[in-house]
């Protein structure tokens, strides 16, 4: 069954892609690993649950409330705890994403409970047979979503002009502030599409494993980050072809019966290529200035 | 002389300051691969789990006397140190950062997955031997050690690799060698300091030594100023006190902590005591005021 495996590997691997996006364009521009985009997925998830029950809205609804919802979120967390360090040193800004990330996952803990929420039923599921392989229909909305958003983002980046402005700064963010691009917007911009990436991804998960919880946030951001370092950080090609082959190899390892190493088995991978290739499959090298 | 410290601390106040020498002696490790040579570890909480296991196996199952496990678990941490330095040292900055973050990953996989170490339930019975008379003895060894390091040429060539890895290189040091024995000498304290908490604790679990521990440790180094050794021992005491501080305020503790972390950082972005030296603080020696620090800068 290795086919369905390899289906049920895509579909993981499109949430953590979701995921990795953030990750990825925000360490392209101003290179801070942001610790808290995981939690920012968690948020999302529970806001997704509580658009579903509290708001008794659709799946689309819930989806555009979440992505809302971690947008605000989102930018003020970059407004508050990372543009007083623009110009710091490296550590303390990668401090402060780490202080907000236990404070959302202690304030959520705090709200929720620290027991995973079920995610109420917004769609139907179905199970349809293409030949060998069974497809549900939640894996076909995971895979139709995050198709939409990946498309919607490559159009942004590519075509529009916060996009452009994007990859000026990303390839010199001192050059672009003099070309008269107003960095700060573009950063905000930057975290307000990553955050709400996430926020869809969280749903997502939320719908395809029933479960949402304070601490999904850890294991799934580490995971998605590895995803982005894989397919080399600041590159967002880089980062969805991370994410689908960090899901499709820890679903055969996890069917080829290592499911007890299943969280190691990101990690390993990661290590071996960046041995190979120190900045990810699709990195560019970095330059030695003397 | 623990039973002096008895007669006038009770046994809260006695456990809270063993756990601040451990950290201290761990955090002070951390600060030779982060702080002076400048070197990314995520992973540094692994190491201490390694130091912490082979402790209590040497101890229980083989009988070994408690300061040679103790010893046993800071070299073995030093010896994978080596092992994981010797391949991932070649990356630099935030890609060595990920590099041990994934191995404390796997690290903490593989004693959940190993039958020695008891698995996901833990290693429970190890005899308490941890003493506030033993941590206080081992803390003041590993600061002077510290302190004679960093004035050694050794430690200077550490100095210039945090400062300009190319210019270091240079000048005739030998990068690689000399990173990987930071990291060594680092991971040997984090080991050590493993030993004493499983002597102290009595039960490991794989679940405590994650990388938000790591991360715990990194925020010691960095609040208390990189690279300062009277630095790391103000921000881990500070840390380390803290939650037990806001005990109070109960459940919004956690909460409280991590918004004291931003506000911190914001308010003093290079640490407490950032650029601040024993040496300058004992013996008011005229040296300059060292400018130091983009750690883990990609370039």
């Amino acid at each position: 069954m290795l086919s369905q495996q390899i289906l049920n590997g895509i579909t993981l691997g499109a949430t953590y892609a979701l995921i990795a996006l953030g990750y990825t364009m925000v360490y392209g521009i101003i290179q801070l690993i942001n610790f808290a985009h995981g939690e920012i997925y968690m948020v999302g998830a529970f806001v997704g649950v509580l658009a579903v029950t509290v708001f008794q809205q659709g799946l689309v609804a819930s989806l555009l409330m979440a992505m809302l919802t971690c947008v605000i979120l989102g930018v003020s967390i970059e407004r508050i705890a990372y543009r007083p360090l623009r110009r710091s040193t490296r550590l303390a800004p990668l401090i402060s994403a780490i202080g907000v990330s236990i404070f959302l996952q202690t304030l959520m803990t705090k709200l929720q409970g620290p027991q995973p929420v079920p995610f109420p039923p917004v769609i139907t599921d179905a199970l349809y047979k293409i030949g060998p392989i069974e497809v549900s229909k939640v894996q076909i909305l995971i895979m139709v979503v995050a198709s939409l958003l990946m498309a919607a983002l490559t159009f942004i980046v590519k075509y529009v002009k916060i996009g452009k402005a994007m990859r000026a700064a990303s390839e010199d963010y001192d050059t672009a502030a003099l070309m008269g691009i107003n960095v700060n917007r573009v950063i905000s911009f930057t975290f307000a599409i990553g955050s709400s990436l996430a926020a869809a991804g969280g749903v997502l998960v939320g719908i395809y494993f029933n479960s949402v919880s304070p601490f999904m946030g850890v294991t799934a951001g580490l995971k998605a980050f590895c995803a982005a370092v894989l397919g080399g950080i600041g590159s967002i090609p880089g980062a969805m072809l991370g994410g689908l082959f960090l899901g499709v190899a820890e679903t055969l390892g996890v069917a080829g019966g290592f499911d007890t190493y299943k969280d190691a088995i990101a990690f390993s991978l990661l290590i071996i290529v960046l041995l190979f290739r120190p900045t990810g499959l699709l990195g560019r090298p970095i330059q030695r200035k003397v | 002389m623990d039973s002096i410290f008895s007669m006038f601390l009770n046994d809260y106040y006695i456990q809270v300051l063993i756990m601040l020498g451990i950290y201290l002696i761990a955090a002070l490790g951390l600060n030779i691969i982060t702080g002076v040579t400048g070197q990314l570890s995520f992973g540094h909480a692994a190491f201490l789990s390694i130091g912490a296991y082979t402790a209590a196996i040497l101890g229980m199952k083989l009988q070994v006397p408690f300061i040679l496990a103790l010893l046993g678990g800071g070299l073995m941490a030093a010896l994978l140190g080596v092992l994981i330095g010797y391949p991932t040292l070649r990356l630099t900055g935030d890609y060595l950062g990920i590099a041990t973050l994934g191995f404390g990953e796997i690290v903490r996989v593989v004693f959940i997955n190993i039958p020695i170490t008891g698995g996901a339930l833990g290693l429970a019975g190890i005899p308490r031997h941890t003493t506030l008379t033993l941590v206080i003895i081992l803390v003041a060894l590993t600061i002077f050690a510290m302190y004679r390091l960093e004035n050694s040429r050794f430690g200077r060539s550490l100095v210039a690799i945090r400062e300009d890895e190319i210019a270091a290189e240079a000048m005739g040091v030998n990068i690689t060698t000399t990173k990987i024995t930071a990291f060594a000498i680092g991971t040997f304290f984090a080991g050590l300091s493993g030993g004493l908490y499983a002597h102290l604790i009595q039960y490991l679990n794989p679940a405590d030594f994650g990388f938000i521990k790591s991360f715990e440790f990194l925020t010691f180094v960095v609040l208390g100023g990189l690279g300062s050794i009277p630095g790391v021992i103000l921000g881990t005491t500070v840390l380390t006190l803290a939650p037990e501080f806001l005990r109070f305020i109960a459940d919004y503790r956690m909460m409280v902590y991590g918004g004291l972390m931003v506000f911190m950082m914001i308010v003093r972005p290079r640490g407490l005591l950032g650029g601040v030296k024993l040496s300058r603080i004992l013996f008011k020696k005229k040296s300059q005021k060292t400018g130091s620090s983009v750690t883990g800068g990609a370039n």
